[in-house]
């Protein structure tokens, strides 16, 4: 059997159902076998671009769990794939990339289209291998599938050379049970979670700070029970959101940059800090990390032992997966046990005082549109059950603040690399993934700009998916930090050449229409929704509007700026990107 | 504080890229990077010479622990381990400094592996500080270029 055929047949007996890949990516030689052989057994979505591919991928990996699969050529379609392997890798999402080369390609001969992609692809992958032998090809693609959902999940490349794609080989699918120098922390060592469970007995003030760790884990049921059961708030990071029903109880916000005022001030006066796989980004903590939580002991629950006292030190670090970690402390914690009843109270009810203080509520006010109001509205509507894709700036923190995530997997965003253009493509690949719930894009005029052109694909295969487009003709996010913080030097932020995005998305064969009066906007939005069909909303919107509150930059976690009128802190200018 | 990394990897090509790229990444300097096959064919142990805070050589030694293909990171204190390096100097010595040269081999306990008729070529294995008493002694004696193997090390038995 060719090598081809060796790859696709392990791909599909790996249960891969779809395969994203720019137009032409297999190469003339290689469509004749797939058309051939594999086209009714595996759908291969094109995309217009690869990096767009790879966001697609991502998307389809992110909301179902599985791996988001790419074929690429050898040349600039490999380097394409780049940015979007960093922004699956630093979210933990698996997608694994796969470079076929169609020329003889010598290491060392700069032939026409050579490009090192082992090399490049190195810091931007959990790992990469080269194929060199026909032998292991089932293997390593095996292998690579494995690593990219095992333990931290992550992007992989893998590049495999002409000479191994055409030359012969019988068919074989091994088992992989282990990989050399790979292990996958389940539960964790009896110590830890023996000083864990005494930490949270006797802690009077505790709180859960949730990440992405609890969605990829499976752990919302298990993180429900724990919380009701000991009486302890639960809050989110950006990553965590869907991760915990926004109506529980325990529920508290999310806290970050521009997280909830009442959310971040609990964390800074928790006297213990349970975080479950979160990584103490700058963005969740405030970026001072000596003065997080000044009062808390901090528990790190995390399968990835490279962020264990990386950014935060903490007093009792827990090696292992989120969902086993937690019924092991909850095993351990006795039935009996009941934290006491007036402490909780107290605690509960400072937090729900500092929610009266700053209430996460959006008001339309003027005559244009409000994006907060707007996501609020698609949240009602929706009733936060739509999967939910956005792009990066402004309304991707107003999608965090305002659409309340009933579900784990249905909140998508590109939250550790903020990779603008990230939306569309990876709304495209979620649609893919999830048959059967309402999906939606929800992207700035700004990100939208960076990969319009995947219209094609959503059009060419007839997908039921809705864009919303805030369009406010900047780059609002970097206004915002020029408004704040750069004495209001607009520099490079107003777009002087939108496009007409109606007759964009209509030259595509999409559909479309404007909204710019707050009072059209429910019945709008409500319509647009329940049209079929690749439907594009563009949202006109007030330019002016911040995202509040916003963590003072240098400052801690309960040092908030909550509306234009406070004061901007002296000091030096903080870093945006 | 200066540390000595020893990481027991497997043979293959693109490990040692992927370790030292690493190090470029984050910025660190490695002082020197010894690596070979170890008694079984299928491992190479690599030993990485480098300084830093306590801090940064935790974040570098779990980022290594994290890479597919490593089996094992050990970060040798002085004490526990057996620290050794080779180097190679050549030295063209006048007639006047000839047998001083030889007395200071002996004297460190250095081999002559090579003569010729203008130099000599020394050897010697030993600790870092002792090839550096070595080198700076030879260095007025006609010192021409010295190389080093860089550190290699092993694990002491424990009492």
């Amino acid at each position: 059997m060719k090598g081809i055929e060796i790859f696709f047949k392990t791909l599909i007996k790996d249960k891969v159902d779809h395969i994203f890949s720019p137009p032409n990516s297999f190469g003339p030689q290689i469509d004749r076998i797939f058309d051939k052989k594999f086209k009714n057994l595996v759908k291969n979505v094109i995309s217009g671009n690869e990096q767009g591919a790879s966001h697609m991928a991502d998307g389809y990996a992110r909301v179902t769990g599985k791996p988001g699969v790419v074929v690429c050529d050898s040349d600039t379609s490999g380097t394409n794939t780049i940015t979007g392997l960093q922004t699956a890798n630093m979210d933990s999402a698996p997608i694994v990339v796969f470079v076929c080369h169609f020329s003889e390609n010598d290491k060392l001969s700069n032939v026409f289209n050579q490009i090192d992609h082992i090399g490049i692809s190195r810091s931007t992958t959990k790992h990469n291998f080269l194929v060199e032998n026909i032998s292991e090809l089932s293997r390593i693609i095996r292998e690579a599938l494995y690593l990219s959902i095992t333990g931290r999940p992550g992007a992989i490349l893998v590049d495999i050379p002409k000479h191994v794609l055409f030359s012969e080989y019988k068919f074989n699918f091994p088992k992989i049970e282990k990989v050399s120098g790979y292990s996958i922390p389940k539960e964790a060592k009896i110590s830890d979670v023996n000083k864990a469970a005494s930490l949270i007995m006797k802690a009077k003030r505790p709180i859960v700070f949730g990440g992405g760790g609890i969605i990829i884990s499976g752990a919302t049921k298990e993180l429900q029970n724990f919380a009701n059961r000991l009486k302890i708030p639960v809050t989110l990071t950006l990553m965590g959101l869907g991760g915990y029903p926004p109506n529980d109880p325990m529920r508290v916000s999310w806290i970050g940059m521009h997280g909830s005022y009442f959310a971040n001030k609990a964390v800074h006066d928790s006297d213990l800090v349970i975080s479950i796989g979160a990584r103490f980004d700058d963005r969740s903590t405030g970026g001072v990390f000596e003065k997080f939580a000044p009062k808390a002991k901090v528990i790190h629950i995390d399968i990835d032992p490279s962020t264990i006292n990386k950014n935060i030190q903490v007093h009792c670090p827990i090696l292992g997966d989120a969902k086993a970690v937690i019924k092991q402390l909850l095993k351990k914690i006795p039935l009996n046990f009941k934290p006491d009843k007036n402490e909780r109270k107290s605690w509960f009810d400072k937090i729900k005082s500092w929610e009266r203080e700053n209430p996460t509520i959006a008001i339309q006010k003027g005559k244009m549109i409000k994006t907060s109001y707007a996501i609020s509205l698609l949240s009602k509507i929706t009733k936060g059950k739509a999967v939910v894709v956005t792009d990066v700036g402004q309304h991707q923190m107003w999608v965090a603040q305002y659409y309340d995530f009933q579900n784990p997997r249905n909140q998508i965003t590109s939250g550790g690399l903020g990779t603008m253009g990230f939306g569309f493509p990876a709304a495209i690949g979620a649609r893919f993934g999830r048959k059967k719930d309402a999906v939606l894009a929800i992207c700035g005029d700004g990100s939208f700009q960076m990969n319009m052109q995947e219209f094609s694909t959503a059009v060419a295969n007839n997908l039921d998916l809705k864009i919303v487009l805030i369009n406010n003709g900047h780059h609002g996010m970097v206004r915002q930090w020029q408004t704040l913080f750069f004495d209001k030097n607009y520099s490079c932020c107003k777009f002087d050449m939108n496009p007409d995005y109606i007759k964009v998305a209509q030259s595509y064969g999409a559909k479309a229409f404007k909204i710019d009066s707050p009072f059209d906007l429910e019945s709008s939005l409500k319509e647009g929704l329940s049209t079929k069909g690749v439907v594009l909303m563009e949202i006109v919107v007030d330019h002016t509007e911040m995202v509040y509150p916003m963590l003072t930059p240098g400052g801690t976690m309960d040092d908030m700026l909550l509306d234009p009128s406070d004061p901007i802190p002296e000091g030096p200018v903080p870093d945006m990107a | 504080m200066r540390h000595v990394i020893s990481i027991l990897v497997d043979n293959e090509p693109g490990v040692l890229a992927r370790i030292a790229g690493l190090f470029t990444a984050r910025g660190f300097n490695i002082e020197s990077l010894c690596v070979a096959e170890t008694e079984k064919k299928s491992l190479s142990r690599l030993t990485l010479v480098t300084s830093g805070d306590d801090w940064i050589i935790e974040q570098i030694i779990k980022r290594f622990e994290n890479m597919i293909n490593v089996i094992k990171v050990d970060d040798f204190k002085e004490t526990e381990s057996l620290q050794r390096e080779l180097l190679i100097a050549r030295v063209t010595p006048t007639s006047k400094t000839r047998s001083e040269v030889l007395r200071v081999a002996d004297i460190f306990r250095a081999k002559v592996v090579d003569v010729g008729t203008k130099s000599y070529a020394l050897e010697i294995t030993g600790s870092k500080d002792k090839l550096e008493a070595f080198v700076e002694i030879l260095r007025p004696l006609g010192l021409k270029e010295i190389n080093r193997t860089g550190l290699i090390s092993l694990k002491r038995e424990k009492n």
